[in-house]
């Protein structure tokens, strides 16, 4: 019994998950049905694959508020190649990928060569990409894509969807290289003090860029696969999806100064904001009430992380008595 | 003439260390009361009690013969204690005026009054003698009237002890006696005064009275006009040695490591050789430019001039990648800052500057690492139960062993320490000045910066002085001599 506390205490992140499964289970009939939780999973692979990028990156300490305007710029490059010029599908899907890389890569520069903090200057290129969207659409949704396209967010491989396959592939990725690499290594060691890896003789600047980078590519296959799920390039895709993405990430323990925090609770938030969106629909909340909910998950969140770490410096503190 | 302050018996302790030992000090209405001692006396220890930044462990402190430890800051400001630190703490954006009354601002309704705080500001700057528009951006202001600002803040909150840490160690000397004006003029008003200086000459032309600390202890209290010059040196630095030093004698081998005229904004001209199994120490005193010196060297900061050479050959060294493929290393001055990350593993803190050769293909070979690092947990003893503990659950000693067993990885042969057994206990020190004697047996050289002088004249072999970014002596073992180099850090 104590072994079972100690682990939850440790993974608090996994006791809220099973909460939440068992809540929705007792309210809603069809919850706990294998087709809706395949569909719960297959609606978070998005989410899942960009979260994997996130947890690279505030794990440095930092942060990256482009996925969203990425995941859209990315749907409307692929679908104008593919109904504009015709582009085989399979190189389509590269494009997309690269197109999330370059974003990445600028990201990259600002945040380690020109020095800016990363909250702003992930807000402005946001801003920037968002508008190329506007601007290569006009604003209209793009549609009309062939039917082969659609097999990375629709298809099945057996009863798995490839969304799914798609995630795990990518999670195992990361947390190898986040575990096993000396670049995993020193994303910890950035995020939790950068200057003694500098002076361990580290280049710094070059590994935040390739981070950014990476994270970059992830983003950009989310793109990719959302595309295909939704077979229709909207300029507004991904509106917000920034926001889902560091929620769950920061439900999942990362700290969101750096350095702390693995990438299995990075999937435990996925799964959780997922099921929590998943259950309340199920449950007829209204979406625009979902929005508040979410946002008392991530505040409820940050502070569970901020409390563990610093209990002392929380609340009143008794005046100590004078002795005279 | 009865004491407005008396501190009497305080004690002090940090983890492993006595940072004072049953200290005692008074303070008479309107006097100028030196408090002197080397870094590491304990100086700064007995003021941070004074501010209530810490609380003393031990003793009482009387205010107007009234009992008011432990100190809080609160309550010390509203005993009208005001400190001055060396660092000015004051909103470079905002004016004077806003500086001044940061967080009392006098309000009129919702609204701040601009009219009277201006009027008050004027009044205080008058008081101080100096005449500057309180609306003035501090940024625009020279040092000395910055420091003007923050005793004019002080003396808002009708400060009675004055406490001024370092005053003059940025001012020129024009400024300084302008500084000494405002203090007589202070004193006149019935302000008391601490006053906390290396510099022994300005001691003399302003203090009424000195007290000496030396090692955390009280040493005593005198006036100027019954204490010579070289007595109060010797009081500051006159001890006996407590320690024991590794009696190790080495080969001294090659030159390893020289620089020449290495200047950037923090030194200026400096030149230094050092030869395998050599420990050169560098003395000085806070800010006399010997960790820039080591920062530079290693490529942690830019240099604008000057050669480095490694066994003969001159190096480019940019930043700290291309310093360690030359095989020099840098314990840094702050190890919990600078040398560790202390939310990952020990483990991974000793591998951190050498992942490359413990890997392939990008990925760690596990099982190489941990043997690499068992060997060096064991060759240099480092106490932790378990490698894959966080740095920060290790002792202070044992920290810096981890900083060194990450160079000891990367076989690292010109090692810089700085500052390397601050803040550890009697025993660690030993081990890791053994632990250096050992390393320079094996052909390294050792470039060491302390602050503590009877350690540097116990472990080095030779000693060069600093003072303000310049060489200012050098003393070979049959020189050492504290006095001497007293005399050479402090330009007296």
């Amino acid at each position: 019994m104590k072994k079972i506390l100690r682990f939850f205490s440790k993974n608090i992140t996994i006791l809220v998950l099973i909460v939440c499964v068992v809540f929705f289970s007792l309210v809603s009939d069809v919850f706990f049905t294998v087709n809706n939780i395949t569909n719960v999973i297959r609606q978070v692979a998005v989410t899942g694959i960009a979260a994997a990028g996130m947890t690279m990156i505030m794990l440095t300490g930092g942060i990256d508020l482009t996925p969203g305007s990425t995941v859209g710029f990315v749907g409307v490059i692929c679908a104008l190649l593919m109904t504009k010029i015709g582009m085989p599908v399979w190189l389509v899907v590269i494009v997309g990928i690269l197109a999330g890389l370059l974003i990445g890569l600028l990201n990259g520069v600002l945040v380690a060569y020109a020095k800016m903090p990363p909250l702003i200057c992930t807000l402005a290129v946001m801003h920037g990409i968002r508008g190329l969207c506007y601007i290569l659409t006009s604003g209209m949704p793009i549609f009309g894509f062939p039917s082969s396209f659609g097999v990375l967010g629709k298809a099945y491989i057996g009863f798995i969807p490839v969304p799914i396959i798609i995630l795990a592939v990518v999670f195992v990725a990361i947390a190898l290289l986040l575990e096993k690499t000396s670049m995993g290594r020193h994303i910890y060691a950035i995020g939790g003090n950068r200057e003694a890896l500098r002076l361990s003789g580290v280049n710094v600047e070059k590994r935040l860029v390739q981070v950014y980078g990476i994270a970059g590519v992830l983003f950009g296959l989310a793109g990719v696969v959302l595309l295909s799920r939704i077979s229709s390039a909207q300029p507004s895709a991904g509106n917000g999806f920034e926001f889902d993405v560091v929620t769950a990430v920061v439900l999942g323990g990362i700290s969101v100064s750096g350095g702390e925090g693995k990438l299995s609770g990075a999937i435990t938030g996925v799964l959780i904001m997922g099921i929590l969106a998943n259950g309340m629909t199920l449950l007829n909340i209204y979406e625009y009430y979902q929005m508040i909910m979410k946002c008392l998950v991530l505040l409820i969140a940050v502070f569970a992380g901020e409390y563990a770490k610093n209990k002392q410096s929380f609340g009143f503190r008794k005046k100590r008595k004078v002795v005279d | 003439m009865g004491s407005i302050l008396t501190m009497r018996g305080i004690g002090k302790w940090y983890p492993g260390v006595q940072a004072l030992k049953s200290v005692d000090f008074d303070l008479e209405p309107g006097e100028v009361h030196a408090l002197v001692g080397e870094n590491g006396a304990g100086k700064s220890t007995l003021i941070k009690i004074l501010s209530g930044a810490t609380t003393n462990d031990e003793g009482e402190i009387l205010l107007d013969g009234e009992r008011i430890d432990p100190l809080t800051p609160v309550k010390s400001q509203a005993a009208g204690i005001c400190v001055v630190y060396q660092e000015i703490n004051l909103v470079p954006e905002m004016s004077i005026m806003q500086n001044i009354f940061l967080g009392a601002e006098i309000k009129n309704g919702l609204f701040c009054d601009d009219a009277t705080m201006r009027s008050r500001v004027e009044e205080l700057l008058n008081r101080l003698g100096i005449s500057i528009d309180p609306g003035k951006r501090v940024s625009e202001l020279s040092t000395a009237q910055q420091q003007m600002v923050e005793i004019a803040k002080g003396l808002l909150l009708e400060a009675k002890i004055l406490v001024l840490d370092e005053p003059t160690a940025a001012l020129t000397s024009e400024e300084i006696q302008r500084l000494f004006e405002v203090i007589k003029a202070l004193k006149k008003q019935g302000v008391s005064i601490i006053y906390i200086s290396h510099r022994l000459e300005e001691i003399y032309m302003i203090a009424d009275r000195i007290t000496v600390l030396r090692d955390g202890s009280y040493i005593c209290t005198s006036t100027p006009a019954q204490l010579t010059n070289n007595q109060l040196i010797k009081y500051i630095v006159g001890r006996e040695l407590s320690q024991q030093y590794p009696d190790i004698q080495t080969n001294i081998g090659d030159e390893m490591l020289r620089v020449e005229h290495l200047t950037n904004s923090k030194i200026s001209d400096v030149t230094f050789a050092v030869r395998a199994g050599e420990i050169l120490g560098f003395a000085g005193l806070v800010g006399s430019g010997r960790t820039e010196i080591l920062r530079a060297i290693f490529g942690a900061d830019a240099l604008d001039s000057g050669r480095i050479f490694v066994k003969g050959r001159e190096v480019n060294i940019v930043d700290p990648q291309s310093a360690i493929k030359e095989g020099i290393a840098l314990v840094p001055e702050e190890r919990k800052s600078q040398g560790l990350v202390l939310s990952l593993s020990c483990k991974t803190n000793i591998t951190l500057a050498s992942l490359r050769k413990i890997c392939r293909l990008g990925f760690i070979r596990r099982r190489l690492e941990k043997e690499v690092v068992d060997d060096k947990v064991k060759a240099i003893k480092i106490k932790c139960s378990n490698t894959d503990f966080k740095a920060s659950t290790l002792s202070g000693g044992n920290q810096q062993k981890l900083v060194i067993a990450k160079w000891l990885c990367c076989n690292s042969d010109i090692l810089l320490v700085d500052e390397p057994t601050r803040g550890i206990d009697v025993g660690a020190k030993n081990e890791i000045y053994e632990l250096m004697k050992k390393s320079c047996n094996e052909g390294r050289a050792v470039v060491m910066v302390s602050s503590d002088l009877p350690e540097l004249l116990g472990v080095a072999d030779r000693i060069i002085v600093m003072h303000e970014g310049r060489v200012s002596g050098e003393l070979k073992k049959d020189e050492f001599d504290s006095e001497v180099i007293f005399k050479l850090a402090t330009n007296s």
